[in-house]
């Protein structure tokens, strides 16, 4: 009795294993087939336009408001912290540092995946459900090129601009705080910033780092979209799915990401 | 009769366990109008998208235009349906197109005419299901029966050799019902169309189609010309076209009866 228990679990344990790896091994493959189809999306730019405005204005909202309240909070915070040490002058630096570094691209992420991703995966999850992509298949038309691949590149490219937005406007909130409300020198604000960030260093990594996150984001979300059943309840199950994944593997490539690139 | 274009040769389909589709033997010859008809989950969807290549059958050998499927890549299973046209069910209109673009996109996507000539073949094919004074809405300003009738003109888009439909009736008034059907029918011996219907509706199908296909337990229950068909004494066939509660096929699905549901006969 006690034999066969055992075994039935070994049994479950190992199908749960295998259905996992299979699903990790379809979303892998899933990612490496958009990522060749890259070519195919800048070959067609009216398209890739269409995508780039669809992904990218629905988050710039959110993107510059959320942008402009991480700035205040970190001016205000930065100014304690740095006041503590007589180093108010530094603010503009760790305004700067903190958020072209990390918090620009990484919560331009978060908010482009609970924005623009669970706006794809809908959208697609909702062409499955329709019949769409079977129609395009049927037209001999492959939906992966037609349709997927132009949302991933646009994903691509916004996800970037939108970081970068994010930072500046960022810098701006925290310039407002610190220096217009707190009085921290505007000079030794701008001045610190100048010589404290390195171009190629460290808004080179935000910028890589975005690219990364740009690639989780669009290609999470058309995977969930695409992989989702074909019912109402799955298509809102994927869309929640999406988001999940998408923040979580963006904050776990973040800390390699982080550690790769400004590791001793 | 002509060369067949497409042959089904000992086909099985089923989910996973489930068989949908056994041993499914018949050929359709080139320009034939060919209905499929059997009850609701019989499997007549199903032929539609196996022979589109959407799904794969488990056992045996399914040709189009002379290509066994099952050794078609992808590139080249996108080209044979390239000379395909399928109307779906729900009519699978893109919801963010307006009529005009729906009609237009495999066009678009397909060839590099002007956009004259495009405009000229839409409203053409719009015209032929007469809704082309629609032209400028979208999907959701329509009707069930609109929508599948745009859904028509795109199948048709590209003049395409075999004309899939599922079920094409559904949701149509008297009229465009009586339209549609004489429409296959037209653009079937016009332009040597090879069409298959896959319908409930009895009436029309006996009125345009060449042959008749009975689908019915995952098999070919019947097959033959209309005035066959009108004329069997099958009982299969014969509940079918008088469309009786009594017969081979239940009403009912199989499980157990009511009675032992509400658990009546319990003391």
């Amino acid at each position: 009795m006690i034999a066969k228990c055992v075994v039935h679990g070994l049994r479950s344990l190992g199908a749960a294993v295998i259905a996992s790896l299979s699903y990790l091994g379809m979303l892998a493959s899933f990612h490496a087939r958009l990522g060749l189809l890259l070519g195919a999306a800048f070959a067609r730019p009216r398209l890739l336009m269409a995508q780039l405005h669809f992904v990218g204005n629905r988050s710039l909202a959110i993107t510059l408001v959320s942008g402009l309240f991480v700035g205040f909070v970190l001016g205000l915070q930065g100014y304690y912290t740095l006041n503590r040490y007589g180093s108010e002058e530094a603010l503009g630096l760790l305004v700067a540092l903190s958020l072209v570094r990390e918090l620009g691209p990484v919560v331009a992420a978060l908010l482009f995946a609970g924005r623009a991703g669970t706006s794809l995966t809908a959208e697609v999850g909702l062409m499955k459900a329709g019949e769409q992509l079977d129609a395009i298949s049927m037209m001999g038309i492959d939906p992966l090129r037609r349709i997927l691949a132009p949302r991933f590149a646009a994903s691509l490219i916004a996800m970037p601009l939108l970081a970068a937005l994010f930072s500046a406007v960022g810098i701006g909130g925290g310039y407002f705080v610190g220096v217009v409300l707190i009085g921290v020198d505007s000079g030794a604000f701008w001045s610190q910033m100048q010589s404290g960030v390195d171009v190629m260093h460290d808004v080179g990594s935000g910028v890589m780092k975005s690219f990364v996150f740009g690639w989780i984001c669009g290609a999470t979300a058309l995977a969930m979209g695409w992989l989702a059943r074909p019912t109402p309840e799955g298509v809102s199950q994927a869309t929640t799915r999406a988001v999940v994944a998408s923040s979580l593997t963006v904050l776990g490539a973040d800390f390699l990401l982080t550690a790769l690139l400004f590791g001793q | 009769m002509n060369q067949p274009l497409i042959s089904f040769d000992a086909v099985d389909f089923g989910y996973g366990a489930r068989p949908i589709l056994q041993d499914l033997c018949f050929s359709v010859a080139k320009g034939e109008l060919l209905a499929i008809m059997g009850g609701s989950g019989s499997g007549k969807t199903t032929i539609l998208r196996l022979i589109g290549g959407l799904v794969r059958q488990q056992k045996g050998a399914i040709k189009v235009q002379g290509c066994s499927l099952e050794s078609l890549d992808g590139e080249a299973l996108r080209a044979l349906r390239r000379n395909m046209g399928m109307l779906f069910q729900a009519g699978a209109l893109f919801t963010d197109l307006t009529v005009f673009e729906n009609v237009a996109f495999p066009l678009r996507e397909h060839t590099r005419l002007s956009e004259r000539m495009i405009r000229d073949l839409v409203l053409m094919k719009l015209h032929a299901v007469g809704l082309h004074a629609v032209a400028a809405q979208m999907p959701s300003e329509l009707s069930g029966g609109m929508a599948r009738r745009v859904a028509l003109a795109r199948a048709i888009a590209l003049d395409p050799p075999i004309l899939m439909c599922d079920e094409p009736f559904a949701g149509l008034d008297p009229i465009s019902l009586g339209t549609v059907a004489n429409l296959l029918r037209r653009l079937s011996k016009a332009l040597g169309l090879t069409t298959l219907l896959v319908t409930h509706d009895v009436e029309e199908s006996l009125a345009i189609a060449d042959r008749i296909i009975l689908v019915g337990q995952g098999r070919i229950m019947a097959m033959g010309t209309p005035q066959a068909m009108r004329e069997s004494s099958d009982p299969f066939v014969r509940q079918f076209i008088d469309g009786t509660e009594q017969g081979p096929v239940p009403f009912h699905a199989p499980g157990p009866s009511l009675d032992a549901l509400l658990a009546l006969n319990q003391p």
